[in-house]
């Protein structure tokens, strides 16, 4: 639940700078003082026991970016759509966070494991594998990952999260799992 | 659970060890045909002292029912039982409407350790005899000898040489949890009988191969925790690794005359088919796509390869010359949401492939289509076949599917009239690969 209230304050942080900004070339008192509200950690009344939680001072906006940078860290697993081989839009923000952690880290090494559910040939399925793994290798290339830091590996339907031929399982069963090495 | 675990700890020292917790494949009769041939398999005398492991009036039996086109009399409907020639009167075999008869016995040869089992075989209607002979092995030979004996009653009945002393591969997997699964490669009789583990491993084990003259294998495991090609010799056990190519490593298929290896690389960006010299070792591109390019299948002359390609955006069959331009492409398969896993029968004309019709229509079934013709007959009726392999006499097709959830192998005649099942005791069994000739 701490997490879910810290990823809500975040979000209301950054729309508050979004409508500072916007506001900019208006010298209006209230959009300024609206903004420094939002900025929580600023005025004392506003303090929710969330900020305190992460820390207080200017430091706030900062420790909330870390929190949900360490949820999303913690989503290794990423879900893929029947025959599609690109990740969900919905996933796109999860895995930023992990590019820029290994553009911040460089020692950090992962492995990206695809997978896809039975119906098709195994041999296909071994590089549609392959190919998921891949699309989101070449995202997180893309956003400063180097490439000597991942390793991509396809075992097409070999090793399924779960077996049985429910549309259950076959949805467990399309994913790419982030390994850490 | 506890058992499951124990079992690769076992299998590592050897399949001899190993005996009690392969996976026991037995047939089962799914789908027969009008009006097989009727046929007298007398039991075969043992003429020895104490008891013999195998039957051979019931390995032949059960061999040439299985393949759809014989029924065997039951013995309990004999009027004799005849032991050999000189015992044999036609017409005790017309009046029950026999079109052949199969008389035999077995015995110790003298001085020695070795079992002799005499075998003659009639055509009732003519009233001749086709065939005789004795045959020679050890106790643990019978059911080579059995099959033997069929090989001969099939081929004289038929016309088409007998496929019964043929083995296939197939894998084996035991699902424990998605950390934890077993994976065994598995050799056994065509029937499924006296199957012997080849690879235990806990990481998967894809796509066996047999090389020409039966003497090798080839195969992926994920051993060392990537996709790679190895072979190994049956009779030593000797293991060599093909390929350490970045990405996938699969698809190993034996070149006709057996000094290449079709493969199929990701290392240049996306799955291509190539070819590897085993002696040089020399790589040879075949396919040069963005696309996924996979599932190579010789052509009888060793000349061209089918594959399949989703160039188009589905899965379709292609084929194309060795050293031919990489855009000179010929496409087999039109009229399919999905078609993959193409090969061609000896006849070099009946492409047997798998089939998905229709987006809507979410079946995997085994299909043959004609490419002179573009007709198309499909096979089976089951929903999620796949992995065909066709008998070195081209008259069955093996291949992998699913019955209560499980991974089973089924065959089924080139005409689609007889089915049979061989049931796995434990794990899914999938990839069949039947082997070529072997005497």
């Amino acid at each position: 639940m701490v997490h879910t209230k810290q990823f809500m304050r975040s979000a209301v942080v950054a729309l508050a700078l979004m409508s500072l900004a916007a506001c900019k070339s208006s010298s209006d008192a209230e959009s300024d003082a609206n903004a420094s509200s939002a900025m929580g950690s600023m005025s004392s009344e506003s303090t929710s026991s969330a900020a305190q939680a992460s820390g207080a001072g200017t430091s706030g906006r900062l420790s909330a970016e870390q929190i949900q940078a360490e949820n999303a860290l913690r989503q290794t697993v990423f879900y893929f759509d029947f025959d599609i081989a690109e990740f969900r839009a919905t996933d796109r923000e999860t895995l930023m966070y992990h590019a820029r952690d290994l553009a911040a880290n460089p020692s950090k090494r992962l492995r990206l494991e695809g997978h896809a559910d039975e119906r098709g040939t195994r041999e296909y399925n071994l590089a549609l594998g392959e190919r998921r793994a891949n699309s989101i290798l070449n995202y997180l290339i893309v956003n400063g990952a180097s490439r000597s830091q991942i390793e991509v590996v396809s075992y097409g339907e070999e090793r399924p999260a779960m077996t049985g031929q429910s549309e259950n399982a076959y949805n467990r069963n399309r994913r790419v799992e982030v390994v850490a090495r | 659970m506890k058992l499951n675990r124990a079992i690769p700890l076992l299998f590592v020292f050897g399949a001899l060890i190993s005996f009690s917790a392969k996976a026991e494949l037995s047939i089962q009769i799914t789908q027969g045909i009008d009006n097989p041939i009727p046929i007298a398999i007398v039991p075969f005398s043992w003429e020895g002292s104490g008891v013999l492991d195998e039957a051979i009036g019931d390995i032949v039996t059960a061999d040439l029912q299985q393949v759809g086109e014989f029924r065997a009399l039951s013995p309990s409907n004999m009027l004799a039982m005849p032991r050999e020639e000189r015992e044999v009167y036609y017409r005790d075999w017309s009046v029950l409407a026999q079109d052949y008869l199969l008389v035999g016995k077995v015995q110790r040869a003298p001085g020695s350790e070795l079992i002799q089992v005499q075998y003659e075989f009639f055509d009732i209607n003519r009233e001749i005899k086709l065939a005789g002979e004795v045959l020679t092995g050890t106790a643990a030979q019978l059911r080579d000898i059995g099959h033997e004996i069929s090989n001969v009653v099939f081929e004289l009945v038929t016309g088409t040489r007998g496929a019964f002393t043929t083995q296939i591969l197939y894998v084996v997997s035991e699902f424990v949890s998605s950390e934890e699964s077993y994976f065994r490669l598995e050799k056994a009789d065509y029937d499924g009988r006296r199957a012997q583990v080849l690879l235990e491993s806990r990481e998967p084990i894809m796509s066996p191969s047999w090389s020409p003259n039966g003497q090798d294998i080839a195969y992926v495991s994920f051993e060392t925790d990537l996709p790679r090609i190895y072979t190994q010799n049956i009779a030593t056990g000797q293991r060599r690794q093909i390929t350490n190519y970045p990405n996938i490593n699969s698809s190993p298929v034996w070149s006709p005359d057996g000094t290449k290896l079709a493969m199929v690389l990701s290392k240049d960006g996306s799955p291509d088919i190539y070819v590897q010299d085993l002696i040089s070792n020399e790589l040879i591109r075949i396919t040069d796509h963005p696309a996924i390019d996979t599932e190579p299948a010789w052509s009888k002359d060793g000349r061209s390869l089918v594959f399949m390609s989703d160039r188009t955006g589905q899965p379709q069959i292609y084929q194309m010359e060795i050293g031919a331009s990489t855009y000179d492409v010929e496409r087999l398969t039109y009229d399919c949401f999905h078609c993959a896993k193409g090969q061609f029968l000896p006849d070099g004309v009946n492409l047997v492939h798998v089939r998905r019709e229709t987006r809507q229509s979410p079946d995997y079934q085994i299909s043959i289509m004609n490419v002179e013709t573009l007709r198309v007959i499909t096979l089976t009726s089951t929903k999620f076949d796949e992995s065909p392999s066709v008998a070195p006499n081209g008259s069955m097709i093996m291949y992998a599917t699913k019955f209560n959830g499980r991974g089973v192998l089924d065959a089924v005649s080139i005409d689609g009239r007889v089915k049979f099942r061989l049931p796995s005791s434990r794990g899914d069994v999938r990839e069949p690969a039947w082997s070529p000739y072997l005497n």
